[in-house]
Protein backbone atom coordinates (compact mmCIF):
# COMPACT_ATOMS: atom_id res chain seq x y z
CA UNK A 1 0.00 0.00 0.00
CA UNK A 2 2.73 1.94 -0.13
CA UNK A 3 3.80 2.97 -3.54
CA UNK A 4 0.75 4.38 -6.00
CA UNK A 5 -2.25 2.10 -5.82
CA UNK A 6 -4.74 2.77 -8.91
CA UNK A 7 -7.47 1.53 -6.89
CA UNK A 8 -7.43 3.97 -4.41
CA UNK A 9 -7.32 6.46 -6.87
CA UNK A 10 -10.48 5.23 -8.47
CA UNK A 11 -12.52 5.51 -5.28
CA UNK A 12 -10.86 8.73 -4.20
CA UNK A 13 -12.33 10.63 -7.55
CA UNK A 14 -16.05 10.51 -7.04
CA UNK A 15 -15.43 11.63 -3.17
CA UNK A 16 -13.23 14.46 -3.94
CA UNK A 17 -15.11 15.23 -6.62
CA UNK A 18 -18.36 15.88 -3.98
CA UNK A 19 -16.09 17.79 -1.70
CA UNK A 20 -15.54 20.21 -4.55
CA UNK A 21 -18.69 20.84 -5.42
CA UNK A 22 -21.08 20.39 -2.94
CA UNK A 23 -18.78 21.24 -0.41
CA UNK A 24 -16.48 23.78 -0.98
CA UNK A 25 -18.00 25.36 -4.51
CA UNK A 26 -21.47 26.33 -2.79
CA UNK A 27 -19.84 27.96 0.42
CA UNK A 28 -18.06 29.78 -2.75
CA UNK A 29 -21.14 30.60 -4.90
CA UNK A 30 -22.87 32.20 -1.49
CA UNK A 31 -19.56 34.46 -1.22
CA UNK A 32 -19.62 35.45 -4.31
CA UNK A 33 -22.92 36.52 -4.41
CA UNK A 34 -23.39 38.70 -1.54
CA UNK A 35 -21.71 40.97 -3.47
CA UNK A 36 -24.22 42.02 -5.89
CA UNK A 37 -27.20 43.48 -5.99
CA UNK A 38 -30.64 42.75 -7.50
CA UNK A 39 -29.85 44.15 -10.92
CA UNK A 40 -26.23 42.69 -11.16
CA UNK A 41 -23.42 45.03 -9.87
CA UNK A 42 -20.92 44.47 -8.11
CA UNK A 43 -21.57 46.37 -4.56
CA UNK A 44 -20.90 45.79 -0.80
CA UNK A 45 -24.66 47.54 -0.03
CA UNK A 46 -26.00 44.32 1.08
CA UNK A 47 -23.36 44.13 3.44
CA UNK A 48 -24.40 47.74 4.38
CA UNK A 49 -27.86 47.21 4.52
CA UNK A 50 -27.35 43.94 6.80
CA UNK A 51 -25.89 46.29 9.37
CA UNK A 52 -29.20 48.52 9.12
CA UNK A 53 -31.02 48.20 11.65
CA UNK A 54 -33.85 45.73 10.64
CA UNK A 55 -31.42 43.01 9.94
CA UNK A 56 -29.31 43.87 12.84
CA UNK A 57 -32.48 43.55 15.18
CA UNK A 58 -33.97 40.52 13.20
CA UNK A 59 -30.04 38.78 13.83
CA UNK A 60 -30.63 39.66 17.29
CA UNK A 61 -34.64 37.82 17.71
CA UNK A 62 -33.33 35.15 15.88
CA UNK A 63 -30.28 34.51 17.91
CA UNK A 64 -32.72 35.19 21.14
CA UNK A 65 -35.00 32.21 19.71
CA UNK A 66 -32.30 29.79 19.41
CA UNK A 67 -31.21 30.79 22.72
CA UNK A 68 -34.41 30.18 24.28
CA UNK A 69 -35.26 26.71 22.33
CA UNK A 70 -32.03 25.64 22.72
CA UNK A 71 -32.05 26.55 26.89
CA UNK A 72 -35.68 24.79 27.13
CA UNK A 73 -34.47 21.68 24.70
CA UNK A 74 -31.72 20.96 27.25
CA UNK A 75 -33.76 21.71 30.41
CA UNK A 76 -36.29 19.02 29.05
CA UNK A 77 -33.36 16.49 27.87
CA UNK A 78 -31.16 16.50 30.67
CA UNK A 79 -33.21 14.98 33.46
CA UNK A 80 -34.66 12.66 30.61
CA UNK A 81 -31.24 11.16 29.33
CA UNK A 82 -30.13 10.61 32.69
CA UNK A 83 -33.32 8.80 33.78
CA UNK A 84 -33.46 6.70 30.70
CA UNK A 85 -29.84 5.48 31.19
CA UNK A 86 -31.45 4.05 34.67
CA UNK A 87 -34.02 1.82 33.34
CA UNK A 88 -33.81 -1.53 32.27
CA UNK A 89 -33.89 -2.04 28.57
CA UNK A 90 -32.27 1.30 28.09
CA UNK A 91 -31.68 0.94 24.30
CA UNK A 92 -34.94 0.27 23.70
CA UNK A 93 -36.26 3.51 25.45
CA UNK A 94 -33.96 5.42 23.77
CA UNK A 95 -35.38 3.56 20.16
CA UNK A 96 -38.47 4.86 21.46
CA UNK A 97 -37.33 8.51 22.33
CA UNK A 98 -35.79 8.32 18.85
CA UNK A 99 -38.72 7.34 16.61
CA UNK A 100 -40.85 10.72 16.67
CA UNK A 101 -37.75 12.23 15.53
CA UNK A 102 -37.99 9.71 12.43
CA UNK A 103 -41.60 11.38 11.98
CA UNK A 104 -41.90 14.00 9.32
CA UNK A 105 -41.48 16.75 10.47
CA UNK A 106 -43.66 18.96 8.75
CA UNK A 107 -46.46 16.47 9.70
CA UNK A 108 -45.64 16.44 13.66
CA UNK A 109 -45.92 20.63 12.96
CA UNK A 110 -48.75 20.19 10.86
CA UNK A 111 -50.48 18.00 14.15
CA UNK A 112 -49.56 20.82 16.45
CA UNK A 113 -51.80 23.53 14.19
CA UNK A 114 -54.75 21.42 15.57
CA UNK A 115 -53.47 20.72 18.86
CA UNK A 116 -53.14 24.46 19.29
CA UNK A 117 -56.26 25.96 17.52
CA UNK A 118 -59.08 27.74 18.42
CA UNK A 119 -60.98 24.70 18.74
CA UNK A 120 -58.11 22.24 19.68
CA UNK A 121 -57.85 20.04 22.71
CA UNK A 122 -55.56 22.03 24.52
CA UNK A 123 -57.82 25.04 24.13
CA UNK A 124 -60.79 22.84 25.46
CA UNK A 125 -58.53 22.33 28.19
CA UNK A 126 -57.86 25.59 29.34
CA UNK A 127 -61.60 25.93 28.90
CA UNK A 128 -62.81 22.94 31.32
CA UNK A 129 -59.89 24.31 33.82
CA UNK A 130 -61.26 27.44 33.60
CA UNK A 131 -58.98 29.31 32.12
CA UNK A 132 -60.94 30.18 28.56
CA UNK A 133 -59.19 29.55 25.56
CA UNK A 134 -56.36 31.34 24.22
CA UNK A 135 -55.46 32.31 21.16
CA UNK A 136 -52.04 29.83 21.39
CA UNK A 137 -51.29 29.58 17.90
CA UNK A 138 -49.16 32.57 15.87
CA UNK A 139 -47.69 33.11 19.44
CA UNK A 140 -43.85 33.13 20.45
CA UNK A 141 -44.67 30.63 22.76
CA UNK A 142 -46.18 28.31 20.15
CA UNK A 143 -43.30 28.94 17.85
CA UNK A 144 -40.56 27.95 21.19
CA UNK A 145 -42.84 24.93 22.13
CA UNK A 146 -43.33 22.93 18.83
CA UNK A 147 -39.39 23.82 18.09
CA UNK A 148 -38.55 22.94 21.42
CA UNK A 149 -40.33 19.62 20.61
CA UNK A 150 -38.72 19.03 17.44
CA UNK A 151 -35.60 19.15 18.82
CA UNK A 152 -35.39 17.15 21.85
CA UNK A 153 -34.75 13.62 20.42
CA UNK A 154 -32.00 15.63 18.67
CA UNK A 155 -30.67 16.86 22.29
CA UNK A 156 -31.45 13.54 24.18
CA UNK A 157 -29.18 11.47 22.33
CA UNK A 158 -25.67 12.34 22.65
CA UNK A 159 -26.24 13.34 26.37
CA UNK A 160 -27.86 9.96 26.68
CA UNK A 161 -24.67 8.31 24.88
CA UNK A 162 -22.10 10.69 27.02
CA UNK A 163 -23.93 9.83 30.69
CA UNK A 164 -24.03 6.06 29.67
CA UNK A 165 -19.80 5.95 28.71
CA UNK A 166 -19.59 6.85 32.38
CA UNK A 167 -18.30 4.25 34.58
CA UNK A 168 -20.35 3.39 37.45
CA UNK A 169 -17.62 2.38 39.73
CA UNK A 170 -16.98 6.49 39.37
CA UNK A 171 -20.41 7.37 40.97
CA UNK A 172 -19.54 4.37 44.08
CA UNK A 173 -16.23 5.92 44.52
CA UNK A 174 -17.90 9.46 45.08
CA UNK A 175 -20.11 8.21 47.25
CA UNK A 176 -17.56 6.22 49.53
CA UNK A 177 -15.69 9.64 49.91
CA UNK A 178 -18.70 11.30 50.95
CA UNK A 179 -19.93 13.63 48.34
CA UNK A 180 -23.93 13.71 48.39
CA UNK A 181 -25.81 13.38 45.04
CA UNK A 182 -25.74 16.82 44.06
CA UNK A 183 -21.78 16.76 44.70
CA UNK A 184 -21.64 13.74 42.93
CA UNK A 185 -23.67 15.25 40.04
CA UNK A 186 -21.62 18.67 39.92
CA UNK A 187 -18.18 17.36 39.97
CA UNK A 188 -18.32 13.92 38.64
CA UNK A 189 -21.26 13.42 36.04
CA UNK A 190 -21.53 16.58 34.86
CA UNK A 191 -17.92 17.49 33.70
CA UNK A 192 -18.39 13.79 32.27
CA UNK A 193 -21.23 14.96 30.39
CA UNK A 194 -20.06 17.93 29.09
CA UNK A 195 -19.25 16.74 25.58
CA UNK A 196 -22.65 15.36 25.01
CA UNK A 197 -24.29 18.83 25.99
CA UNK A 198 -21.92 20.37 23.72
CA UNK A 199 -22.89 18.46 20.32
CA UNK A 200 -26.75 18.61 21.83
CA UNK A 201 -26.48 22.31 21.81
CA UNK A 202 -24.45 22.33 18.39
CA UNK A 203 -27.46 20.31 16.55
CA UNK A 204 -30.21 22.50 18.12
CA UNK A 205 -29.02 25.83 17.61
CA UNK A 206 -27.43 25.95 14.62
CA UNK A 207 -30.76 24.09 13.18
CA UNK A 208 -32.94 27.15 15.24
CA UNK A 209 -31.09 29.78 14.12
CA UNK A 210 -32.38 29.08 10.67
CA UNK A 211 -35.81 27.30 11.13
CA UNK A 212 -38.34 28.63 8.75
CA UNK A 213 -41.35 26.41 8.19
CA UNK A 214 -42.36 26.69 12.01
CA UNK A 215 -42.03 30.60 11.65
CA UNK A 216 -44.77 30.54 8.75
CA UNK A 217 -46.79 27.53 9.66
CA UNK A 218 -47.02 28.17 13.56
CA UNK A 219 -45.56 31.50 14.27
CA UNK A 220 -47.60 32.94 11.39
CA UNK A 221 -44.92 35.33 10.25
CA UNK A 222 -44.74 36.91 13.45
CA UNK A 223 -41.40 35.55 13.77
CA UNK A 224 -38.27 35.99 11.72
CA UNK A 225 -35.14 34.10 12.16
CA UNK A 226 -32.43 33.98 9.83
CA UNK A 227 -33.54 31.11 8.18
CA UNK A 228 -37.11 33.14 7.35
CA UNK A 229 -35.34 35.95 6.29
CA UNK A 230 -32.93 33.85 3.73
CA UNK A 231 -35.78 31.63 2.30
CA UNK A 232 -37.65 34.91 1.71
CA UNK A 233 -35.08 36.66 0.22
CA UNK A 234 -34.68 33.52 -2.21
CA UNK A 235 -38.06 32.22 -3.15
CA UNK A 236 -40.05 35.17 -2.22
CA UNK A 237 -38.22 38.40 -3.61
CA UNK A 238 -35.97 36.39 -5.61
CA UNK A 239 -33.41 39.10 -4.19
CA UNK A 240 -30.15 36.37 -4.27
CA UNK A 241 -27.73 38.59 -3.17
CA UNK A 242 -28.82 39.85 0.03
CA UNK A 243 -30.01 36.26 0.39
CA UNK A 244 -26.47 35.17 0.06
CA UNK A 245 -25.35 38.00 2.84
CA UNK A 246 -27.80 37.02 5.72
CA UNK A 247 -26.43 33.00 4.65
CA UNK A 248 -22.35 34.27 4.76
CA UNK A 249 -23.54 35.42 8.28
CA UNK A 250 -24.94 32.66 9.14
CA UNK A 251 -21.94 30.46 8.13
CA UNK A 252 -19.93 32.64 10.16
CA UNK A 253 -22.36 32.36 13.30
CA UNK A 254 -22.47 28.09 12.36
CA UNK A 255 -18.73 28.02 12.61
CA UNK A 256 -18.31 30.09 15.43
CA UNK A 257 -20.88 27.87 17.66
CA UNK A 258 -19.13 24.99 16.33
CA UNK A 259 -15.93 26.25 17.37
CA UNK A 260 -17.33 27.03 20.62
CA UNK A 261 -18.83 23.74 20.91
CA UNK A 262 -16.22 21.45 19.91
CA UNK A 263 -15.36 18.88 22.58
CA UNK A 264 -11.92 17.51 22.71
CA UNK A 265 -12.96 13.92 20.68
CA UNK A 266 -14.09 16.14 18.24
CA UNK A 267 -16.43 14.42 15.46
CA UNK A 268 -19.96 15.11 14.73
CA UNK A 269 -22.54 12.84 14.73
CA UNK A 270 -25.44 13.59 14.21
CA UNK B 1 -28.51 -0.13 39.43
CA UNK B 2 -30.69 1.62 41.84
CA UNK B 3 -34.28 1.59 40.34
CA UNK B 4 -36.00 4.53 39.55
CA UNK B 5 -38.00 6.45 42.13
CA UNK B 6 -41.55 7.22 41.11
CA UNK B 7 -40.40 10.98 40.46
CA UNK B 8 -38.29 10.04 37.30
CA UNK B 9 -40.86 7.68 36.67
CA UNK B 10 -43.36 10.42 36.26
CA UNK B 11 -41.32 12.31 34.75
CA UNK B 12 -40.06 10.22 31.74
CA UNK B 13 -43.77 8.89 30.93
CA UNK B 14 -44.94 12.47 30.60
CA UNK B 15 -42.12 13.34 28.24
CA UNK B 16 -43.26 10.15 26.04
CA UNK B 17 -46.63 11.46 26.29
CA UNK B 18 -45.51 14.59 24.76
CA UNK B 19 -43.38 13.27 22.49
CA UNK B 20 -46.08 11.08 21.25
CA UNK B 21 -49.59 13.26 21.46
CA UNK B 22 -48.99 15.05 17.90
CA UNK B 23 -48.36 11.76 15.92
CA UNK B 24 -51.49 9.81 17.64
CA UNK B 25 -53.55 12.81 17.64
CA UNK B 26 -52.83 13.33 13.27
CA UNK B 27 -53.72 9.29 13.50
CA UNK B 28 -56.68 9.55 15.82
CA UNK B 29 -58.17 12.39 13.21
CA UNK B 30 -57.89 10.31 10.29
CA UNK B 31 -60.03 8.41 11.10
CA UNK B 32 -63.08 11.10 11.69
CA UNK B 33 -65.89 11.80 9.32
CA UNK B 34 -66.18 15.66 10.70
CA UNK B 35 -64.09 17.68 8.44
CA UNK B 36 -61.45 19.45 11.11
CA UNK B 37 -58.82 18.08 13.81
CA UNK B 38 -61.46 19.75 16.97
CA UNK B 39 -64.55 17.35 17.27
CA UNK B 40 -64.60 13.56 16.24
CA UNK B 41 -67.89 12.16 14.86
CA UNK B 42 -67.61 8.68 13.93
CA UNK B 43 -65.62 6.42 12.26
CA UNK B 44 -64.73 6.62 8.87
CA UNK B 45 -61.90 5.33 6.34
CA UNK B 46 -63.11 7.91 3.54
CA UNK B 47 -59.69 9.98 4.21
CA UNK B 48 -57.45 6.49 3.70
CA UNK B 49 -60.00 6.00 0.36
CA UNK B 50 -59.20 9.34 -1.01
CA UNK B 51 -55.13 9.30 -0.35
CA UNK B 52 -55.20 6.29 -2.50
CA UNK B 53 -57.70 7.96 -4.96
CA UNK B 54 -55.58 10.94 -5.23
CA UNK B 55 -53.39 10.03 -8.54
CA UNK B 56 -51.22 13.18 -7.93
CA UNK B 57 -50.52 12.42 -4.29
CA UNK B 58 -49.75 9.05 -5.00
CA UNK B 59 -47.16 10.26 -8.07
CA UNK B 60 -45.83 12.09 -5.06
CA UNK B 61 -45.40 9.87 -3.02
CA UNK B 62 -43.26 7.67 -5.88
CA UNK B 63 -41.10 10.08 -6.22
CA UNK B 64 -40.25 10.61 -2.88
CA UNK B 65 -39.80 7.13 -2.52
CA UNK B 66 -38.06 6.99 -5.66
CA UNK B 67 -35.52 9.94 -4.84
CA UNK B 68 -34.94 8.24 -1.37
CA UNK B 69 -33.42 4.76 -2.46
CA UNK B 70 -31.64 6.18 -5.88
CA UNK B 71 -29.87 8.98 -3.43
CA UNK B 72 -29.56 6.46 -0.85
CA UNK B 73 -28.05 3.84 -3.35
CA UNK B 74 -25.64 6.49 -5.04
CA UNK B 75 -24.55 8.57 -1.46
CA UNK B 76 -23.71 4.84 0.49
CA UNK B 77 -21.58 3.83 -2.70
CA UNK B 78 -19.82 7.09 -2.93
CA UNK B 79 -19.68 7.96 1.19
CA UNK B 80 -17.97 4.24 1.53
CA UNK B 81 -15.43 5.43 -1.58
CA UNK B 82 -14.90 8.19 0.89
CA UNK B 83 -14.46 6.88 3.84
CA UNK B 84 -12.05 4.46 2.61
CA UNK B 85 -10.05 7.13 0.90
CA UNK B 86 -9.94 8.78 4.46
CA UNK B 87 -8.96 5.55 6.37
CA UNK B 88 -5.85 5.20 4.05
CA UNK B 89 -4.82 8.96 4.12
CA UNK B 90 -1.28 8.34 5.51
CA UNK B 91 -1.26 12.46 6.51
CA UNK B 92 -2.81 13.10 9.82
CA UNK B 93 -3.83 16.75 9.26
CA UNK B 94 -4.85 16.44 6.02
CA UNK B 95 -6.91 13.63 7.31
CA UNK B 96 -8.67 15.74 9.58
CA UNK B 97 -9.08 18.83 7.17
CA UNK B 98 -10.90 16.55 4.88
CA UNK B 99 -13.34 15.11 7.68
CA UNK B 100 -13.99 18.74 9.03
CA UNK B 101 -15.33 19.36 5.28
CA UNK B 102 -17.02 16.29 5.28
CA UNK B 103 -19.15 17.63 8.34
CA UNK B 104 -19.50 20.96 7.21
CA UNK B 105 -23.10 19.44 5.14
CA UNK B 106 -23.50 17.84 8.46
CA UNK B 107 -23.54 21.01 10.59
CA UNK B 108 -24.73 23.44 8.14
CA UNK B 109 -28.45 24.31 8.25
CA UNK B 110 -30.50 23.06 5.50
CA UNK B 111 -31.56 26.53 4.41
CA UNK B 112 -28.11 27.33 3.38
CA UNK B 113 -27.48 24.19 1.89
CA UNK B 114 -30.58 24.65 -0.26
CA UNK B 115 -29.78 28.39 -1.24
CA UNK B 116 -26.06 27.18 -2.04
CA UNK B 117 -27.38 24.40 -4.00
CA UNK B 118 -29.91 26.27 -6.07
CA UNK B 119 -27.14 29.02 -7.19
CA UNK B 120 -25.18 26.16 -7.98
CA UNK B 121 -27.47 24.54 -9.94
CA UNK B 122 -28.59 27.59 -11.77
CA UNK B 123 -24.88 28.48 -12.96
CA UNK B 124 -24.38 25.21 -14.32
CA UNK B 125 -27.29 25.02 -15.59
CA UNK B 126 -29.06 21.86 -14.02
CA UNK B 127 -33.19 21.86 -14.61
CA UNK B 128 -34.73 22.07 -11.57
CA UNK B 129 -37.08 19.44 -10.79
CA UNK B 130 -36.34 15.57 -10.05
CA UNK B 131 -32.40 15.53 -10.95
CA UNK B 132 -32.04 18.51 -8.97
CA UNK B 133 -33.80 17.05 -6.03
CA UNK B 134 -32.00 14.02 -6.86
CA UNK B 135 -28.12 15.39 -6.68
CA UNK B 136 -28.78 17.31 -4.02
CA UNK B 137 -30.19 14.33 -1.69
CA UNK B 138 -27.01 12.74 -2.66
CA UNK B 139 -24.80 15.39 -1.78
CA UNK B 140 -26.03 15.98 1.67
CA UNK B 141 -26.36 12.36 2.48
CA UNK B 142 -22.96 11.25 1.58
CA UNK B 143 -21.08 12.76 4.66
CA UNK B 144 -24.03 11.19 6.59
CA UNK B 145 -22.67 7.81 5.24
CA UNK B 146 -19.06 8.37 5.57
CA UNK B 147 -19.94 9.11 9.35
CA UNK B 148 -21.64 5.62 9.71
CA UNK B 149 -18.61 4.00 7.88
CA UNK B 150 -15.06 5.56 9.05
CA UNK B 151 -15.57 3.76 12.29
CA UNK B 152 -16.10 1.14 11.27
CA UNK B 153 -12.90 1.19 9.12
CA UNK B 154 -10.83 2.49 11.93
CA UNK B 155 -11.86 -0.69 14.73
CA UNK B 156 -10.67 -2.70 11.84
CA UNK B 157 -7.58 -4.44 13.00
CA UNK B 158 -4.59 -3.49 10.64
CA UNK B 159 -3.30 -6.83 10.97
CA UNK B 160 -6.75 -8.55 8.94
CA UNK B 161 -4.89 -7.16 5.85
CA UNK B 162 -1.84 -7.81 6.32
CA UNK B 163 -2.42 -11.59 7.19
CA UNK B 164 -4.76 -11.21 3.73
CA UNK B 165 -2.10 -9.93 1.64
CA UNK B 166 0.45 -12.30 3.39
CA UNK B 167 -1.96 -15.10 2.03
CA UNK B 168 -1.05 -13.44 -1.76
CA UNK B 169 -4.48 -11.52 -2.02
CA UNK B 170 -4.71 -8.85 -4.66
CA UNK B 171 -5.66 -5.37 -3.59
CA UNK B 172 -8.81 -6.00 -4.80
CA UNK B 173 -9.45 -8.96 -2.98
CA UNK B 174 -8.71 -7.56 -0.01
CA UNK B 175 -11.08 -4.71 -0.44
CA UNK B 176 -14.29 -6.67 -1.87
CA UNK B 177 -12.99 -10.00 0.46
CA UNK B 178 -11.75 -8.54 3.59
CA UNK B 179 -12.63 -4.79 4.06
CA UNK B 180 -16.11 -4.68 2.39
CA UNK B 181 -17.55 -7.37 4.33
CA UNK B 182 -15.77 -6.22 7.54
CA UNK B 183 -17.88 -2.65 7.14
CA UNK B 184 -20.81 -4.02 6.47
CA UNK B 185 -22.54 -3.03 9.15
CA UNK B 186 -21.72 0.66 9.09
CA UNK B 187 -22.72 0.73 5.23
CA UNK B 188 -26.00 -0.50 5.96
CA UNK B 189 -26.67 1.82 8.86
CA UNK B 190 -25.76 4.81 6.42
CA UNK B 191 -27.96 3.49 3.93
CA UNK B 192 -30.94 3.43 6.45
CA UNK B 193 -30.08 7.11 7.50
CA UNK B 194 -29.58 8.30 3.88
CA UNK B 195 -32.75 6.81 3.53
CA UNK B 196 -34.52 8.47 6.02
CA UNK B 197 -32.55 11.86 6.10
CA UNK B 198 -33.73 11.68 2.02
CA UNK B 199 -37.97 10.97 2.73
CA UNK B 200 -37.34 13.36 5.55
CA UNK B 201 -35.77 16.39 3.78
CA UNK B 202 -38.01 19.58 3.53
CA UNK B 203 -35.64 22.76 3.44
CA UNK B 204 -33.20 21.46 1.35
CA UNK B 205 -35.95 20.11 -1.72
CA UNK B 206 -38.33 23.35 -0.90
CA UNK B 207 -35.22 25.40 -2.57
CA UNK B 208 -34.19 23.40 -5.11
CA UNK B 209 -37.52 21.92 -6.51
CA UNK B 210 -38.80 24.16 -8.92
CA UNK B 211 -42.20 23.82 -10.42
CA UNK B 212 -44.09 20.48 -11.46
CA UNK B 213 -41.68 18.37 -9.03
CA UNK B 214 -42.30 17.76 -5.32
CA UNK B 215 -42.06 15.73 -2.86
CA UNK B 216 -44.39 14.31 -0.31
CA UNK B 217 -42.51 17.10 2.80
CA UNK B 218 -43.03 20.17 -0.30
CA UNK B 219 -46.24 18.75 -0.54
CA UNK B 220 -47.80 18.79 2.94
CA UNK B 221 -46.18 22.00 3.75
CA UNK B 222 -48.02 23.63 0.62
CA UNK B 223 -51.58 21.93 1.81
CA UNK B 224 -50.53 22.62 5.62
CA UNK B 225 -50.65 26.48 4.51
CA UNK B 226 -53.74 25.91 3.04
CA UNK B 227 -55.07 24.70 5.96
CA UNK B 228 -56.42 21.80 7.65
CA UNK B 229 -57.35 18.94 5.32
CA UNK B 230 -58.11 15.64 6.80
CA UNK B 231 -56.27 13.44 3.52
CA UNK B 232 -52.78 14.54 5.43
CA UNK B 233 -53.98 12.72 8.76
CA UNK B 234 -54.56 9.70 6.75
CA UNK B 235 -51.53 10.27 5.09
CA UNK B 236 -49.56 10.86 8.31
CA UNK B 237 -51.12 7.11 9.53
CA UNK B 238 -49.99 5.29 6.95
CA UNK B 239 -46.29 7.21 6.94
CA UNK B 240 -45.95 6.24 10.86
CA UNK B 241 -46.81 2.74 10.07
CA UNK B 242 -43.74 2.84 7.49
CA UNK B 243 -41.64 4.15 9.83
CA UNK B 244 -42.64 1.87 12.79
CA UNK B 245 -41.49 -0.90 9.80
CA UNK B 246 -38.59 1.06 8.75
CA UNK B 247 -36.86 1.38 12.11
CA UNK B 248 -37.71 -2.10 13.39
CA UNK B 249 -35.85 -3.34 10.48
CA UNK B 250 -32.65 -0.62 11.37
CA UNK B 251 -33.52 -2.52 14.59
CA UNK B 252 -32.97 -5.69 13.57
CA UNK B 253 -29.80 -4.90 11.50
CA UNK B 254 -28.41 -2.78 13.92
CA UNK B 255 -28.84 -5.67 16.32
CA UNK B 256 -27.40 -8.61 14.31
CA UNK B 257 -24.41 -6.18 13.57
CA UNK B 258 -23.77 -5.80 16.81
CA UNK B 259 -20.18 -5.21 17.45
CA UNK B 260 -18.56 -4.77 20.98
CA UNK B 261 -18.28 -0.95 20.26
CA UNK B 262 -22.08 -0.60 18.75
CA UNK B 263 -23.24 1.42 16.27
CA UNK B 264 -23.93 5.03 16.97
CA UNK B 265 -26.44 6.88 15.13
Amino acid sequence: MRNKNPLRFIYATPYAAWLLLFVLAPIAVIVYYSFFDLSGHLTLANYRNFFSSIYFKLTMSSFWYAFLITFFALLISYPTAYFLTKTKHKQLWLLLIIIPSWINLLLKTYAFIGLMGIYGPINAFLETVGIGSQQILFTDFSFVFVSVYIFIPFMILPIFNSLDKINPTLLDASKDLGANAWVTFKRVIWPMTTDGVKSGIQVVFIPALSLFMITRLIAGNKVITLGTAIEQQFLVTQNWGMGSTIAVFLIIFMFLIMVLTSGKKGGIIK
Amino acid sequence: MKKLGILPKVYLAAVFVILYAPIFYLIYYSFNSGDGMSNFESFTLDHYQAVFQDTRLLIIVLNTVIIALLSALLSTTIGVMGALTIYFMKNKSARQAVLSLNNILIVSPDVIIGASFLILFTLIGVKLGFASVLISHIAFSIPIVVIMVLPKLLEMSTTLIDAARDLGASRKDILTRVILPYIKPGIFAGFFLALTYSLDDFAVTFFVTGNGFSTLSVEIYSMARTGITLTINALSGLIFLLTIILVLGYYIIGNKAKSPQGVKK
